[in-house]
């Protein structure tokens, strides 16, 4: 037991240095002074009304739910085959496929980035929306894939074959029994998704048209001291948000596995 | 038999091909454009023939290259070290000490920071470790020191500090994975034999979680090598790395091909260091058996 508590003082002063940004980001969110920096000045909601009385971050705002959406939607779809395909199937060149589909997880995203924007440009493709959609996709892809294999490993193979042997055609087994059973996975991955797209700058800016998402948006006010204030009160109701959906996806995912009587190991990725 | 796996391996390739198909398209293909791109001419905004090494010549002979290169290598190896050193007795803590119902609790609170927005995150680092910030005040109330340590005017070391900040996860979960692996009856036996505590960890535990190890190592070394927004925001453009070079000469220069050459030959690298260390290891793993 003593050899744990030296450990366990180690967990939670590494907890707080995990946590540090987050726990400051409401301290000067509320605070009263112009300058981000000790000591604090008071209270105010100001920046938050300034943040809300902003039309461009509106429309940044906009833009990004309709790409994070549109990103989720696609990632877990497409994870949805390949999981399944992983789990179920043993097929030649396996390996290689899964490694191109998981790639983007360690690559830098800049080199996605810009080899996509290579390919774009030379098609003569005009950037959009959509062409942020693509590299999006191309990032949560692999998270999504990871979260459904797990949701989908922890299934139960003679439910399946009872199903069809009871005389359903694959098909509906796929729709009446299985899909049913990985929804939580199914949840967890579009959650997950969602909240890398809105969260991704790198190829939001590589991408992007003229018109800047939330992420490029914010990166842009930094230039500026005086917008900080406001950006750090965007933050905070970001991070809030965040972390409601992760503890959603979290929730799902853990019910996803006491619904298949899974043993629970652990967390995302 | 021979025929059901034939007919298996079909239905598995028609299911994987919509994200095989969909990752082909949109990475493989792109990528080896940029392949073809970082030996073709390349002047605002268009490339054009023949087939050239100037690209490559340029980054070996111009020093900037590789300046920035070996700083970028430099950063992403001490992030990498601290990193994992730092996540290791987390990840065993989590593994060993705590109680099977509340780990996925535990990496759930570990995960959760890793999903916030990245660059408020590191906008924010610029307030705890700038002049007048937390880490300053801290030090200065508890009389460590009488000037300001204003670690943030050191490019490196709060690029460094950043971005362990911003990978401890990453480092975290796999070598948690692998210590979960760890048979327990090994340890007991170990102890039983007489072993310390520690000369079991060192023997046994160490050695069996080394391949969680490993991939934390290039899990976080590969993607650091290419961070853009962590010296943009933290080092105010004044620390630049490899990848502020790509983004310079792709998005203000126009030149795609000497952009895609330093990418080429930048992940050639990361790619030649991993490698050399994935199979030191390995030889190191075998001769252990």
């Amino acid at each position: 037991m003593k050899r744990g508590f030296g450990l366990k003082s180690y967990a939670l002063l590494y907890l707080l240095f995990l946590y540090a940004p987050i726990l400051i980001l409401p301290l000067f969110a509320f605070n009263a002074g112009t300058v981000v920096s000790f000591p604090l000045k008071g209270f105010t909601t100001q920046w938050f009304g300034e943040m809300w009385a902003d039309q461009n971050l509106r429309q940044a705002l906009g833009r990004s739910l309709i790409i994070a959406f549109s990103t989720a939607t696609i990632s877990t779809i497409l994870g949805i085959f390949a999981a399944r395909a992983s789990v179920r199937y043993r097929f030649p060149g396996k390996g290689p496929v899964f490694g191109l589909i998981l790639l983007p997880m360690v690559l830098p995203d800049i080199v996605v980035a810009m080899a996509l924007l290579v390919v774009l440009l030379s098609l003569g493709v005009t950037l959009s929306i959509g062409t942020i959609i693509m590299g999006h996709v191309l990032l949560c892809m692999p998270f999504a894939v990871a979260i459904l294999t797990s949701a989908f490993q922890s299934l139960d193979k003679s439910l399946e074959e009872a199903a069809l042997d009871l005389g359903e055609t694959p098909w509906s087994t796929f729709r009446l029994i299985i899909l049913p059973l990985v929804m939580p996975g199914i949840i967890a991955s579009f959650l997950i998704c969602f909240t890398i797209s809105i969260d991704e700058f790198v190829v939001a800016n590589f991408l992007g048209s003229g018109k800047p998402v939330l992420s490029v948006y914010i990166f842009g006010q930094f230039r500026f001291p005086a917008k900080v204030p406001a950006m750090l009160a965007l933050g905070t109701i970001l991070v809030a948000f965040s972390v409601c959906l992760l503890a959603i996806a979290e929730y799902f995912r853990r019910r996803g596995i006491a619904k298949t009587g899974g043993k629970d190991s652990g967390g995302f990725l | 038999m021979a025929q059901s796996s034939s007919s298996e391996a079909k239905a598995g390739w028609l299911l994987v091909s919509p994200p095989a198909i969909y990752a082909v398209l949109l990475l493989a293909a792109p990528l080896a454009t940029v392949l073809v791109y970082s030996v073709l001419t390349g002047e605002k905004g268009a490339v054009s023939l023949p087939f050239t090494l100037e690209n490559y010549q340029e980054l070996f002979t111009k020093p900037i290259y590789r300046v920035l290169m070996g700083r970028s290598l430099m950063i992403s190896f001490l992030v990498t070290l601290a990193t994992v050193l730092l996540a290791y007795p987390i990840a065993y803590y989590v593994s060993f000490y705590v109680k099977p119902s509340k780990k996925a609790l535990w990496l759930f609170l570990i995960t959760i920071p890793f999903w916030t927005s990245y660059i408020i995150r590191v906008s924010l680092w610029r307030t705890i470790l700038g002049y007048d910030g937390i880490v300053d005040s801290v030090v200065m109330g508890l009389g460590l020191s009488d000037t300001q340590l204003n670690i943030l005017s050191n490019g490196v070391a709060s690029i460094i500090i950043t971005l362990a900040h911003a990978y401890a996860p990453f480092a975290v979960l796999p070598i948690f994975v692998s210590l979960e692996k760890v048979d327990r009856s090994l340890l007991e036996a170990g102890q039983d034999l007489g072993e310390s505590r520690w000369m079991t960890f060192l023997r046994v535990t160490l050695p069996l979680s080394l391949p969680g190890v490993i991939a934390a190592v290039l899990i976080v070394f590969i993607p650091t090598v290419g961070d853009y927004v962590t010296p943009e925001l933290i080092g105010g453009g004044k620390t630049p790395m490899i990848a502020n070079l790509m983004e310079t000469q792709m998005l203000k220069q126009r030149d795609q091909a000497m952009g895609s050459a330093i990418a080429v030959a930048a992940m050639t690298i990361v790619a030649v260091i991993s490698l050399i260390f994935v199979l030191l290891n390995r030889r190191f793993l075998g001769a252990r058996k």
